[in-house]
């Protein structure tokens, strides 16, 4: 396999919760600039494997390797997140207490130690990074509002905007258009493949819709193991992921994939 | 809000304090509505004051609760009595130039750890540094390995009940437990007259103002952006890159180093520092102070600190066993009825007429009822 040009590799990741595999010895990889979807019946172990990558579960045995040659699985999950990986979780988890602009302000890719906090400002320096990231959201309007009152579907938009603004090189993006209208579903697949120009994205999602929509490609995640990997079509052929979504006969679409 | 506006907000407050505390209360006495000796009461209230801003900052703003803040407040204490004793040395009951309880303990010659407390500027540089590099090496040890919340809690309550156990021990030589007593004199001024208690009031004020000045800035800047989110989500904070630990390492060392302060300040004052006043319940009190003014504010810290001191020594002249439980059922109504302490009953007024007016004036009833807001304590 091709190894040159990922932004990300999972050698033989083994991960056990209390002796249930949830993923057995998987191999994985994400290039530079794709966005890739990794998809899967619930159980399958998607979450797990961002878990993984983002330092929030330990694996028992495999290596991550992130750009050249850095191991991620030695690394503490702050340090995984400044080395340019930036997570979006399954429950929008903004600081619902603080303004949109004190979440951004947060998140913004600076330095992340005591001493440059403490020297540090929240001010129109901060504003004019997170303006643009705003007004791309279209959450500009509601700037100093508390996120806490944001909708849902806004608030996943927040904690988008949060990771776009940290610049990583990896987006870790965990259902990001749960819960949304049609409207905004089309809205942030554009911006994901936007954002897949100079990025590596890696989605986990159910809606095969916006999958079609936006992924490069697709991984097929089933019980802690890669089922299948290829392009939207290939994967939604392929009679083992049919099988496994649904049994046997059925194509795979839009309603099927809902968990 | 910007760095400077960080330091308006806290200035404005500050200029407040400073002219109530600096110019107010010293005028009063000077005409005589303020009697010396509450002056001086009021200098310890206004000491006891700054042990209550670093709890603020790190329970309130940081969400990290320590049962153990009486041990710093102790060293700071102890480190100035120390001085204080060393001062006056020589004019002890046996007019020996060591401490007279090392005298009838036998000991003849002063033990290594005491001399550097001859001097002043050591004793009060230590008085700050030993408890924030206490609360460093602490903190390193419990903050690095993820404990956190009540696990935090119940290790810093068993450091202050060995602390105290420490001090109470005739061998460390820190005077058992009678603690370290009869300062007679600071920098040659004697710690009996009104008017050096008089000045040792305006230093505990201007510290506390001080203080007060350089917290409040801390809250409002971006510090104090990162303090509250790590409170109240502190995963969404480390995968935002944010080293969790060594902000909790920081602000509980600024916690001890201003615990320490007190201490300091405080000792002069009141003429003694015992064991007493190291160990678990001053701990718990301190907890008290920042719950019943309003934890978040740092307003209520200095409330609650002078307002429950004060009335501990109003109503332990006349009614000495009653004020346990007073202190106990203070804290249990402001768990119930007040979670937002004395600071947040103005809201919680305002709040409970809003519901009241509302459900009185929209007939028929919308059929939830809204929950009360308050914050749980813990």
């Amino acid at each position: 396999m091709e190894k040159q040009g990922s932004i990300i590799y999972l050698e033989d990741i083994t991960v056990s919760f209390d002796g249930f595999q949830v993923l057995r010895g998987v191999d994985f990889y994400v290039d530079r600039g794709e966005l890739r979807a990794l998809i899967g019946p619930n159980g399958a172990g998607k979450t797990t494997l961002l878990d993984a990558i983002c330092g929030k579960v330990k694996p028992a045995t495999g290596r991550i390797i992130f750009g050249e040659k850095t191991d991620l699985t030695t690394l503490e999950e702050h340090e995984i997140t400044m080395l340019g990986i930036g997570r979006k979780f399954q429950t929008p988890s903004v600081f619902k207490n603080l303004t949109l602009v004190e979440n951004l302000t947060l998140a913004l890719h600076q330095p992340r130690g005591v001493w440059s906090t403490l020297f540090g400002s929240v001010g129109t320096a901060q504003m004019d990074k997170i303006a643009p990231t705003l007004e791309t959201l279209g959450l500009l309007d509601k700037a100093y509002h508390k996120a806490g009152s944001l909708a849902h579907g806004e608030m996943q938009w927040l904690e988008i905007g949060m990771v776009i603004v940290q610049e990583p090189a990896l987006f870790l993006l965990d259902e990001p258009v749960a819960g949304m209208t049609k409207d905004e579903r089309e809205r942030t697949g554009q911006l994901l493949q936007r954002l897949a120009q100079d990025h590596a994205v890696l989605v986990v999602e159910h809606d095969m819709d916006f999958v079609r929509q936006t992924a490069h490609r697709v991984t097929v995640l089933h019980e802690g193991s890669v089922l299948c990997e290829g392009s939207v079509d290939m994967v939604q052929r392929d009679p083992r992921v049919v099988e496994v979504y649904l049994g046997r006969g059925h194509k795979v679409d839009a309603h099927d994939a809902k968990s | 809000m910007t760095h400077s506006s960080a330091w308006k907000q806290a200035l404005l407050p500050g200029a407040v304090l400073a002219i109530l505390l600096l110019i107010g209360l010293p005028l009063l006495n000077t005409l005589g509505f303020l009697s010396d000796y509450y002056l001086n009461l009021f200098g310890k209230y206004l000491a006891l004051a700054i042990l209550a801003l670093g709890m603020d900052l790190i329970w309130g703003y940081a969400g990290i609760l320590s049962l153990g803040q009486a041990i710093f407040f102790g060293f700071g204490a102890y480190a100035m009595g120390m001085y204080l004793m060393l001062a006056s040395s020589g004019q002890g009951v046996y007019g020996e130039r060591i401490p007279d309880f090392m005298v009838w303990n036998r000991v003849t010659t002063l033990p290594f750890f005491w001399k550097p407390f001859q001097y002043f500027p050591v004793a009060l540089i230590l008085a700050l540094a030993i408890p924030a590099v206490a609360a460093c090496i602490f903190g390193v040890l419990t903050f690095r390995r993820r404990v956190s919340g009540t696990y935090f809690a119940i290790l810093t309550q068993a450091m202050a009940f060995a602390t105290w156990l420490m001090c109470n021990r005739n061998e460390m030589n820190l005077g058992g437990t009678n603690g370290l007593t009869d300062f007679k004199s600071l920098f040659g001024f004697s710690l009996h007259t009104p008017s050096t208690l008089r000045v040792l009031y305006l230093v505990t004020a201007l510290f506390l103002v001080g203080s007060f000045i350089v917290c409040k800035w801390l809250v409002g800047s971006k510090m104090g952006l990162v303090l509250t989110a790590m409170r109240d989500q502190e995963q969404r904070l480390r995968f935002l890159g944010y080293p969790i630990a060594h902000y909790k390492i920081f602000i509980f060392a600024l916690a001890a180093m201003l615990a320490g302060l007190s201490g300091a300040l405080y000792a002069p004052q009141v003429g003694i520092i015992t064991p007493s006043q190291i160990g678990v319940l001053p701990s718990l009190e301190v907890v008290v102070w920042v719950a019943t003014g309003g934890r978040g504010t740092l307003i209520g810290a200095l409330l609650g600190a002078v307002g429950i001191n004060a009335a501990r020594s109003l109503l332990t002249a006349r009614y000495p066993e009653w004020w346990p439980i007073i202190l106990g059922g203070l804290f249990v109504g402001v768990v119930i009825l007040f979670p937002d302490g004395l600071v947040g009953i103005p809201k919680q007024l305002r709040q409970r007429i809003r519901r009241a007016r509302t459900q009185l004036f929209e007939r028929p009833a919308s059929g939830s009822v809204p929950s009360p807001s308050g914050r749980g304590l813990g």
